[in-house]
């Protein structure tokens, strides 16, 4: 169990190392730098002050061994696009894009699973629907989600089309601010956990079918307890096990399909900053971007490997995987 | 249900082969007078049924792209003519089946030619993630040791990126400006290296199992060589397996095309793909006055949900893929 964990911990610390060596190197690498901001008409003296203030003077080998040194002690550069100090940008951006991600995971476990219970054991029209439904939100992914939930909202004026805060509610007290938020946050959040929401219905109700196959049920049905006591109490219990497999994986999922509802929606998150980052090619903010995003990335597979290995005591028993 | 979801996928691929055939004007036509003009609606009634027609709209305010119909005058719709299945006289048009986009372009007819350009994209980079994949996962399973185990980790390092922002990170990387035919290169490359470890897991474990069987130490007493063995003998066992891994990618293929190209990192505009066209569709205010503006997100729809349908059952649940 220690051996597991310690293995899969490695295993993520490589993954921001790695994520995070490469973002810095590639955008080194590529062609231009972030000095092309200053404008074609920009001072030779001025570009290579900046250059020099980005390290970018140095050779690429030597910019990666200084950052590593610094961001040993959090201290991750300055971005040329905001001068700001990344690690203050990328915070915000984080925990913007951490908002979204966790109400998303929610609220696709809370329309996911019990809509898989139900189509998962039961038969008639409201399984069908509930198949039908997860169909056509499974073949909905989040760039087609958000477009489609921002048309609405345009249209209907139901909600804000977009953006985190609106200007109106700036009056810097938290309240506000926290009732602004809920207002934006449920139109990219659904968008997000749409797909995911279909997904998790598939697989509850694939893995709760086959759990009332097994001979427990029968069992259980033969001592008179209940069909509906059966599914919820018996056959759930038994058929967590996949959906469990599933949150590591789907925190990946939630990344991706983050970025592109970020950019839909105008959420401030991580996603759109990265884009900017890499469009400018800045460098250390690229860096910074691509640390946290795969330090969320290990958190998540971190949860998800400590779910699994509640649910499942076979997992525990592996020689790590 | 497979069979609606094979009539789906079939009908985007006839559509997107006879596209020139099919679109009432060519895809990069601009209309000066039709910027945003709404679809052109089709009717076949005028006091009693009669062959299809149409009134020609005309712009009125070119501020509030306001349209009127020209109902004094029904136009015939020709059919088979300058070889395109229907169009009317360029005088009396255009005829704009799903409206005009900012250029004033026939969106019908780029959603045509942007179905070749999405597909094909999707289905080379498809066919190259199976390649390396089942390379790549052959040589894992069969090898075993400390092969399986460097190629299994860096199958399984791939596996955990989040797609998105790996492709992001590659594209960004690489000059922003270029031809399309090297775009389309690249994107396929891109695409491949993420798509490959899906195919690599399943494939080494399918090959590391039969691997074991009497016919594999026959073929090796027969004096069969390990690339032939794995080439000839393993991996097509794993058929199967990738055809239900080939479903998986290919509406992701196409999903990631749109995507990058809708933030501006694909396809330039000039080259009409269903990435490209939703770029239009970005801007909030307008598509509440230019809904047709999504109509590409609709055709990425009919195509994920044809996909699905249709592998509906086949050793699979309609799980959709992160990219």
């Amino acid at each position: 169990m220690t051996a597991y964990f310690a293995r899969r911990l490695l295993f993520a610390l490589v993954l921001v190392l790695v994520v995070s060596s490469a973002a810095l190197l590639l955008t080194r690498l590529a062609p231009g730098d972030v000095t092309a901001q200053l404008g074609p008409f920009a001072a030779p003296e001025e570009v290579a002050s900046a250059r020099a203030r980005l390290d970018l003077d140095r050779s690429p080998l030597a910019q990666w061994v200084l950052w590593l040194a610094r961001a040993g002690r959090f201290d991750f550069g300055d971005s040329f696009l905001y001068n700001r100090p990344v690690r203050e940008l990328v915070a915000r951006a984080a925990g913007n894009t951490a908002i979204l991600a966790v109400v998303a995971l929610a609220a696709a476990t809370a329309l996911g699973i019990p809509l898989g219970i139900v189509s998962g054991s039961r038969s008639g029209p409201a399984a069908s629907l509930i198949r039908a439904a997860s169909l056509v939100c499974v073949s909905m992914p989040p760039l087609l989600t958000s477009l489609l939930f921002v048309f609405v909202a345009a249209t209907t004026r139901w909600l804000p089309a977009g953006g985190m805060t609106s200007v109106e509610a700036l009056d810097g007290r938290w309240s506000t601010w926290l009732a602004d938020v809920a207002l934006h946050l449920p139109l990219p959040a659904l968008a997000l956990a749409l797909p995911i929401a279909a997904t998790f219905e598939r697989l509850q109700a694939q893995s709760i079918a086959e759990a009332l196959q097994q001979p427990f049920v029968t069992a259980a049905a033969a001592r008179g307890v209940p069909p509906r006591e059966i599914v919820v109490r018996h056959a759930w219990s038994v058929s967590l096990g996949p959906i469990c497999g599933v949150y590591g994986i789907a925190i990946g999922t939630l990344l991706s399909g983050s970025f592109v509802v970020e950019f839909v929606a105008a959420w401030p998150g991580l996603g759109r900053l990265t884009y900017e980052a890499l469009r400018a090619r800045d460098i250390y903010l690229v860096a910074g971007c691509a640390a946290t995003g795969g330090l969320m990335l290990a958190v998540g597979m971190m949860i998800g490997d400590l779910l699994l290995a509640a649910a499942d005591p076979r997992v525990r028993e592996r020689p790590a995987g | 249900m497979r069979r609606a979801g094979l009539a789906l996928v079939t009908l985007v691929v006839v559509v997107a082969l006879g596209a020139p055939w099919l679109a009432p004007n060519p895809p990069d036509r601009s209309f000066a007078q039709s910027l945003y003009a709404p679809p052109t609606i089709v009717h076949v009634f005028d006091g009693g049924p009669r062959a299809p027609f149409i009134y020609q709209q005309r712009l009125v305010s070119r501020l509030e792209r306001r349209f009127e119909a020209d109902v004094s005058r029904p136009v015939a719709l020709r059919w088979f003519t300058g070889g395109r299945l229907v169009s009317v006289a360029d005088d009396e048009g255009p005829l704009l089946l799903l409206g005009a986009d900012a250029l004033g372009r026939d969106i019908f007819a780029r959603l045509l030619y942007g179905a070749r350009a999405s597909l094909t994209l999707a289905v080379v980079a498809t066919f190259a993630a199976i390649a390396i994949g089942a390379l790549i996962g052959g040589i894992a399973g069969y090898a075993g040791g400390l092969i399986d185990e460097t190629l299994s980790r860096l199958t399984e390092f791939v596996l955990v990126l989040p797609t998105m922002y790996v492709a992001l990170a590659l594209r960004a990387a690489l000059p922003l400006v270029l031809p399309p035919g090297t775009v389309f290169v690249m994107l396929a490359a891109i695409f491949a290296l993420l798509g490959w470890p899906i195919v690599a897991r399943g494939v080494r474990a399918i090959v590391a199992s039969e691997r074991e069987r009497d016919y594999v130490a026959a073929g090796h007493a027969l004096g069969a060589g390990p690339w032939r063995m794995l080439v000839r003998h393993l991996l097509p066992s794993t058929i199967g397996y990738v055809a239900v891994q080939a479903t998986l990618l290919l509406p992701a293929f196409i999903l990631a095309e749109a995507t990058l190209s809708y933030v501006g990192l694909g396809f330039p505009d000039t080259v009409p793909t269903w990435g490209t066209m939703l770029q239009d569709a970005a801007n909030v205010s307008l598509i509440g006055n230019a809904p047709w503006m999504l109509a590409p997100a609709a055709a990425i729809f009919i195509v994920v949900l044809g996909v699905n349908l249709a592998v509906q059952g086949r050793g699979r649940a309609p799980v959709q893929l992160e990219l």
